[in-house]
């Protein structure tokens, strides 16, 4: 079985923060991750491989620097590792990101195609959807569990909603895109970084898949940001710096005042 | 494509249980403002089995111009192909320059499937919608970045212009039963290609968890509540108060509670009638979620928390000893009444 993961390297954005003078985001020092809801769906794909034997393929778009999350995943246990490269893919959007991902997926043997839900630094959970129509494969998300079926034509999936879920069935190929809570990511073990320096993380440009540049990076891409801002606050309300018995008859008071109690 | 081809604005109403969704209404009353503002019809599109005429008025009561039924026995359950099949159909027989669709696990799922389809652009979970005025364009803006900054995205080229909307960031209109309107059944072939999942198991579970998007009064614990002991010591604050408890994306990473209580971007948008942040510093990933709160009080032991920016009330002090104080002196306001 070949299962291919597709993966982002995101900046950790719990750590961003605004520069209060500037109003820009402040970069310097935010250390990059492997998007946790694609390293759950990693990790998903090396149980699978476990279990039932399977070549694990990671793919991943973004810059040159994004090798070094292309390293983690290897140096967890995936078997090859591709970085689509190239400044033409510059810009996208998720459709274009979409078109691209899926484009390499082309040339790529899958049986299984595992996303993350959504990336921490975007929050769209768009591009899993959207490779899986490309590529005209079903697709299943919010996955929080999944199971081989065992003449290993099929998986079974968990998948959420706000109240409830549903087990589905779904035959391969699919697509599907993971929660980070369906597992705990295993840690690269230090043969397996010692083992991914021996691996080769293949960059592939442009000109390595069969893609029409027009649906491709900044120019291939529907949306575009117009304008982006920090948001202004509202007129803040009064602030005291008391102790926190103090603070206590405050609040009640004004609780009173606004008949919420 | 000629994008002045496509005219009047859609709004995909979610359907779960037979039951038309909240989100559906809220986004017929935001739609409202952009249809009048475009002067272009607004059009429901309700998918489902056995739809009935009732839903269809209540579309029509709450803001619709157009109610297009979609109704087939294989689409009682939400599965993906087929319901992504029945709105690019609905899309391409009345070519709206416009398709709203609500942020739910349903919408988020569906939304991308079918703008890829439609060759079209996508924005995830905008909090504001408007229309420019020169180009008539849509203006989408959202949170980017974590919920840090701000983003206005246009999709200048293609139509439909489609959004997702978060449920409670739009506020449904006045219902008015006078309200006139259009029902039309749109006719969909499913066939075995499209059924390309097996649903095994529905399993729904109803009022098992309390909602913090229904709470009227919602304790919201931070990171600075320093653990899970003294997060858990919300809870007889929230009793108090007759609220709920709900956390910062921190506190949800952290594991001191569930995802169904995290307010913020990534989790839930709320507006209660009191918003209780204790401990939170307030990354706009939070205020995102809470800021239309009708009143919003903070509590902080850091005086220079950007939480304190967007309170109505701002306390300084150790949230985690004020909570106790704070029990008490509603025990004693309500023993007084």
């Amino acid at each position: 079985m070949n299962i291919v993961v597709c993966m982002k390297q995101v900046p950790d954005t719990t750590e961003v923060r605004i520069d209060p003078i500037t109003g820009t985001l402040v970069r310097e020092g935010i250390p990059s991750i492997i998007n946790p809801d694609d390293k759950s769906g990693l990790e998903a794909a090396l149980e699978l491989k476990d279990e039932a034997g399977a070549k694990v393929t990671v793919l991943s778009m973004g810059p040159p620097q994004a090798e070094l999350a292309l390293r983690e995943a290897l140096a967890m246990g995936a078997d090859e590792a591709i970085l689509l490269s190239d400044r033409a893919f510059g810009g996208a959007d998720t459709w274009a990101t979409s078109s691209t991902l899926a484009a390499a997926l082309r040339k790529l043997p899958h049986d299984l195609v595992v996303c993350g839900r959504q990336a921490i630094d975007g929050d769209t959970a768009q591009v899993g959807p959207q490779i899986a129509e490309h590529l005209g494969l079903p697709h299943v998300s919010y996955v929080s569990e999944l199971r081989l079926e065992p003449e290993g034509k099929s998986v079974v999936v968990r998948r959420v909603f706000e109240d409830g879920y549903h087990m589905i069935r779904v035959k391969l190929p699919c697509l599907l895109t993971c929660l980070k809570d369906m597992n705990k990511p295993r840690y690269m073990s230090v043969g397996g970084v010692f083992d991914s320096y021996a691996k080769e993380v293949k960059v592939w440009s442009l000109a390595d898949i069969d893609v029409d540049p027009a649906n491709i990076g900044l120019k291939g891409s529907p949306t575009r940001v117009k304008q982006s801002f920090t948001k202004g606050a509202k007129s803040a309300g009064k602030v005291y710096e008391v102790d926190p018995k103090e603070g206590a008859k405050i609040i009640v008071e004004r609780l009173k005042e606004k008949f919420i109690i | 494509m000629n994008i002045s081809d496509y005219k009047g604005v859609m709004v995909f109403a979610e359907r779960r249980n037979g039951t038309v969704q909240k989100i559906a209404y809220e986004l017929l009353g935001m739609g409202r403002g952009i249809a009048d503002r475009l002067e272009e019809p607004l059009i429901a599109v309700l998918v489902g089995a056995g739809l009935g005429d009732a839903e269809a008025a209540e579309l029509i009561a709450q803001g619709a111009d157009k109610v297009v039924l979609i109704d087939h026995p294989d689409l009682g359950v939400y599965m993906t192909e087929p319901y992504t099949k029945a709105l690019a159909k609905a899309i391409e027989a009345f070519r709206p320059g416009i398709v709203f669709i609500g942020a739910s696990t349903i919408g988020r799922d569906l939304a991308p499937r079918v703008s890829a389809r439609a060759r079209t652009g996508l924005t995830a979970d905008c909090t504001g919608l408007a229309v420019e005025d020169d180009t008539r364009n849509l203006l989408m803006t959202r949170p980017a970045f974590g919920g840090n900054i701000m983003a206005t995205i246009v999709c200048p080229a293609h139509r439909p212009q489609m959004s997702t909307v978060r449920p409670g960031v739009m506020r449904k209109l006045e219902r008015n039963p006078s309200r006139k309107g259009e029902v039309v059944r749109l006719d969909i072939e499913i066939g075995p290609a499209d059924r390309n999942v097996e649903i095994l198991e529905v399993v729904v579970e109803k009022a098992v968890k309390k909602n913090i998007e229904e709470a009227t009064v919602l304790v919201s614990g931070g990171r600075g509540l320093g653990n899970v002991g003294n997060f858990r010591k919300l809870d007889a604050l929230a009793g108090e108060l007759g609220g709920l408890v709900s956390a910062s994306r921190a506190v949800v990473d952290a594991g001191w509670t569930g995802q169904e209580r995290q307010v913020g971007q990534t989790g839930k948008t709320v507006r209660p009638d009191l918003y209780l942040a204790l401990g939170i510093s307030g990354m706009i990933q939070h205020i995102a979620g809470m800021e239309d709160s009708e009143y919003i009080i903070a509590v902080n032991k850091n005086a220079s928390a950007p939480i304190f920016e967007y309170a109505d009330l701002g306390i300084v002090t150790d949230a985690n000893k004020l909570v106790p104080a704070l029990v008490e002196e509603l025990r004693e306001a309500k023993a007084a009444r």
